[in-house]
C-alpha cells in the first residue's frame, strides 16, 4: 500500500505549488502590514534608521537575484526543447547566484553585528522605539527571506540533479516548474522587500 | 457481502501492525490515524473542562489555585481549537470520503497528506510539551492576547510554536484537497454534480490556505519579541497590542468558519438520506460555503468592539456580522425544507443532525445579538459569549461530528454499533450540553465574567446548573464512545445501510484499498431519490 502509485498529474502539481505560493505571499503579507503601521506610526525614524542600511549592496543583490530568476526561465525552456545539458547548466547559475547572495548577506549582517547592531542585542534596546523597531523588521523580514532562499535553494539542487539524471526531462519537467515558480516568489518578495527596507531615505 | 477484495484495514505493504498504519499513504488510514489521535486529545480536552466546571462549582476557591485556572482554560482552549475542531471533520472525514464522494482512488498529493499528519503530531507533541516543561502550562488564554503573552513567565513559545506548527499541517491539509478536488473528480462530475460534503470541505480548505498564513507570522513575530524584546505588540515597547488583536483575528475568525463549514457539510449529507429525499436548494447550499468563506474573512472586528476601533470600523464589522448570517440561514431553512413530506428515519446520525440544527440555531443567533454593537458592549467578555461559542463549537461542530461518525462508521469499519445505546447517549448528550451551556447565557447577561475561577454568589444557582450538565455530558459521550469502540465486533454492515445515494455508499464496507474498482461515470446529480 505504501508503495501506491497515481498516474503523475503536472497540472495538479503545478496548481499545488500556485496555491503554496499564496500562503507565502501571505505571510509575508503580515510582515508587510506591521511594516506599514510601524511605518506610519514612526516616519522620521524609520527614514533615519534606513540612512544606515547599504543601498549599494542591496542594490547589487537585488540584480543578482533578477539574474538568477532569468536562468532558471531559461532552463525550463531548455528542458522543453531537449537540452538537458544548458538546463542544468542554467540551474547551476541560479544556484551559484543564490549563494553569492547569502554571502553578500552574511556581510551585510555582520557589519550590523560588529556594531552591536543584533535582535536583543545592548545597542539595538536602547535605540528609540523607531530605530529597534525597524532594525528589528530588517532582520526578521530579511531573515525569513534568506530562509526562504535557503529552502529554494535546496529545490533547486535536488533539480539539477534529477537534471543529471534524467528524470527531469522533455516530457516529466513539473518539479523544474515548481522549483522555477518558487525561486520566483522568492525573487519577488525581495522585489517588495528591497525598497521597503533600503529606498525610503 | 461476501471478502472478493482487500479492504483498506487489511495489510497488504511490506510492513506489519502499526509500522503498516504509519507508513501508509492511503486517505482512509491517514483518516484513521487522525481519529484515534483527536479523540485522545478531545477526551484530555474534555477532562480540563470538567475540572474547571468543579472548581466553579461554588464561589471561592475550591481545588485549585487562580493561576492554575488560567493555565487550565488556555490549555483546553489551545487543545479543543488547534487540535480538535481545526483538524476534526476535515482531516477526518475529509480524507476519509472526499476523495471518495469525488469517485477518486486518493487525494492528490498522498505523500503529503502522511506528511502533514505527522506535522499535526508534532505540533501536538510540542503542545503536550508546553503543559509539562519546568515553567508551567501557558496562563495566556488560547488568543494568546499581547502584551501579557510577551511578559507571562509560563512556557508561552512552547505553546506559540505548536500552534504554528499544527497551522502549517493545516495550511498543507488544505491544499491538497483544493488540488484533489480541482484536478480528480470522476469523469462527468461536473461542479454541480460534486456531492455538498465535498462542497463544504473545498470551501474550508481555501480559508485553511488563506488565512492561517496570518496567524503563523503573527505567532513567529510574537516568539521574536519574546526573545528579542522587539516591541511589535507590547505598548511598554512602542508596539501596538490592537496591531496584535487585527492579526490574531484575521485567521481567528475564518478559523471558526474552518471549524461550522465541513459540520454544515456533514448535515448536508445526512439529511436527504435519510429523507430518502432530493436535498432542497442544492446550489444555494453550494454557494453559501463559497459566501461563508469568503464574507467570513472580513468580520473579524466584531471581537474587537471594545478594544479600540473607529466608529466607521465598528459599523462595517457589525453590518458584515449580520451579512455572513444570511448563508449560514439559506443553508439552515434548506435542511427543514428538505425534511418537509420527506420519509424520516429517526436513526442516531438523524437524530445528532436535527440537534446540531436546533444548537447551531441558537448559537447562530446569540451571535448576531453578539455581532450588534450596542449588545456587544453589554456582554462582552462575559460567560454569554463562552456559551455561544460552545453552542457553535461545540454543538455545531462537535455534535455534526458525533452525527458524522455515527452516519460513516458503518462504512468506515463495516460493522454496526447498537442503534439503542446510540440513542440513550444522544438524548443524555443533547440534555446535558444544554444544561451545561445554557445557565452560562443567563449569568453572563446578569454579568458574569468569562475566564474567572470566582464569582459573586448570585450566580451560584446557574453555575451549579451548568456544572451538573457537565457531568452529565460527560457520562453520555462516555455512553457513546463505549458504544462506538464496542461496534468493533458488532453485527457486519452492508454496504448501504442508510440507503444513501452518493458515492461511498456504491462500493462495499469498509471500502477496498483503491476504493473503486474502475472510477465510475457519473451521469446524474447527487441526491436522485425520486
Amino acid at each position: 500500500m505504501s508503495g501506491k502509485e497515481l498516474h503523475s498529474d503536472a497540472e495538479g502539481a503545478k496548481l499545488g505549488m500556485w496555491i503554496f505560493i499564496f500562503t507565502e505571499i501571505l505571510l509575508f503579507g503580515g510582515l508587510f502590514i506591521v511594516y506599514s503601521v510601524m511605518r506610519s506610526k514612526y516616519p522620521l525614524e524609520f527614514h533615519g534608521a534606513a540612512t544606515f542600511l547599504n543601498a549599494i549592496l542591496g542594490a547589487t543583490n537585488t540584480v543578482i537575484l533578477l539574474a538568477s530568476s532569468a536562468a532558471v526561465a531559461m532552463s525550463l525552456t531548455a528542458i522543453q526543447k531537449n537540452d538537458s545539458k544548458l538546463a542544468g547548466r542554467l540551474v547551476l547559475i541560479t544556484i551559484a547566484c543564490a549563494l553569492i547572495f547569502l554571502v553578500n548577506k552574511y556581510f551585510e549582517w555582520g557589519a550590523k553585528f560588529h556594531h552591536g547592531l543584533y535582535p536583543g542585542s545592548d545597542v539595538m534596546l536602547e535605540l528609540s522605539r523607531g530605530y529597534l523597531l525597524f532594525f528589528s523588521l530588517y532582520f526578521f523580514m530579511t531573515g525569513l527571506h534568506a530562509l526562504h532562499i535557503i529552502i529554494g535553494l535546496t529545490i533547486l539542487v535536488v533539480v539539477y540533479f534529477k537534471i543529471r539524471s534524467g528524470e527531469i526531462n522533455q516530457k516529466r519537467f513539473v518539479l523544474l516548474e515548481n522549483g522555477a515558480l518558487y525561486w520566483h516568489l522568492v525573487d519577488l518578495i525581495w522585489i517588495f522587500l528591497f525598497p521597503l527596507l533600503y529606498l525610503i531615505t | 457481502m461476501e471478502q472478493k477484495y482487500v479492504s483498506y484495514l487489511e495489510n497488504t505493504g511490506k510492513w506489519k501492525g502499526i509500522m503498516a498504519w504509519l507508513t501508509s499513504t492511503d486517505h482512509k488510514r491517514i483518516a484513521l490515524m487522525y481519529l484515534f489521535s483527536i479523540m485522545v486529545f478531545f477526551i484530555v480536552g474534555g477532562l480540563l473542562g470538567e475540572v474547571m466546571r468543579t472548581e466553579l462549582f461554588e464561589p471561592g476557591q475550591q481545588f485549585i489555585s487562580a493561576k492554575t485556572y488560567n493555565a487550565l482554560f488556555t490549555v483546553h482552549g489551545i487543545i479543543m481549537i488547534f487540535m480538535v475542531v481545526i483538524p476534526g471533520l476535515s482531516a477526518i472525514f475529509g480524507n476519509f470520503f472526499l476523495p471518495i464522494m469525488i469517485g477518486a482512488k486518493d487525494v492528490a498529493f498522498p505523500r503529503l497528506n502522511l506528511f502533514s499528519w505527522y506535522i499535526f503530531m508534532a505540533g501536538s507533541l510540542i503542545a503536550v510539551y508546553s503543559l509539562a516543561a519546568r515553567n508551567g502550562p501557558p496562563d495566556t488564554g488560547w488568543t494568546f492576547y499581547a502584551p501579557y503573552s510577551t511578559q507571562s513567565s509560563s512556557n508561552v513559545i512552547p505553546a506559540i510554536t505548536a500552534a504554528f506548527v499544527l497551522g502549517f499541517s493545516s495550511i498543507l491539509t488544505g491544499l491538497n484537497f483544493i488540488v484533489t478536488i480541482h484536478r480528480m473528480r470522476a469523469p462527468g462530475m461536473t461542479w454541480f454534480k460534486m456531492p455538498l460534503f465535498p462542497w463544504s470541505v473545498y470551501a474550508t480548505a481555501w480559508i485553511q490556505v488563506l488565512a492561517t498564513p496570518i496567524i503563523g507570522i503573527t505567532l513567529l513575530m510574537l516568539i521574536a519579541e519574546r526573545i528579542f524584546k522587539i516591541g511589535f505588540f507590547d505598548p511598554a515597547l512602542g508596539g501596538d497590542p490592537i496591531l496584535y488583536q487585527h492579526l490574531f483575528w484575521t485567521y481567528s475568525h475564518p478559523a471558526v468558519y474552518i471549524m461550522i463549514l465541513p459540520a454544515m457539510g456533514v448535515i448536508t449529507e445526512i439529511i436527504p438520506t435519510f429523507c430518502q429525499k432530493k436535498i432542497f436548494g442544492y446550489k444555494a447550499i453550494a454557494l453559501s460555503s463559497l459566501a461563508i468563506a469568503f464574507v467570513g474573512y472580513f468580520v473579524w472586528g466584531h471581537h474587537m468592539f471594545t478594544s479600540g476601533m473607529s466608529n466607521t470600523a465598528q459599523w462595517f464589522f457589525s453590518f458584515l456580522t449580520f451579512i455572513v448570517a444570511v448563508p449560514s440561514a439559506i443553508k439552515v431553512f434548506n435542511w427543514v425544507a428538505t425534511m418537509y413530506k420527506g420519509s424520516i428515519s429517526l436513526t442516531p446520525p438523524f437524530l445528532y443532525a436535527l440537534a446540531f440544527i436546533f444548537l447551531f440555531m441558537i448559537g447562530g443567533l446569540t451571535g448576531l445579538s453578539l455581532g450588534a454593537l450596542a449588545t456587544n458592549i453589554y456582554v462582552h467578555d462575559t460567560s454569554y459569549v463562552v456559551a455561544h461559542f460552545h453552542y457553535i463549537i461545540f454543538g455545531g461542530m462537535g455534535f455534526a461530528f458525533f452525527a458524522a461518525i455515527h452516519y460513516w462508521y458503518p462504512k468506515m469499519f463495516g460493522r454496526m454499533y447498537n442503534f439503542r445505546v446510540a440513542n440513550i447517549a444522544w438524548l443524555i448528550n443533547f440534555i446535558g450540553f444544554n444544561l451545561l451551556y445554557f445557565p452560562q447565557f443567563v449569568i453572563g447577561m446578569e454579568g458574569m465574567p468569562r475566564r474567572y475561577f470566582d464569582y459573586l454568589p448570585q450566580f451560584t444557582a446557574g453555575h451549579q446548573v451548568s456544572t451538573i450538565g457537565g457531568y452529565i455530558l460527560g457520562v453520555g459521550l462516555f455512553i457513546m464512545i463505549y458504544n462506538l469502540f464496542k461496534g468493533r465486533k458488532g453485527p457486519i454492515a452492508p454496504a448501504n445501510p442508510w440507503k444513501g445515494k452518493t458515492l461511498e455508499w456504491q462500493i462495499p464496507s469498509p471500502p477496498p484499498v483503491e476504493n473503486f474498482e474502475e472510477i465510475p461515470v457519473i451521469t446524474h446529480g447527487p441526491y436522485d431519490y425520486e
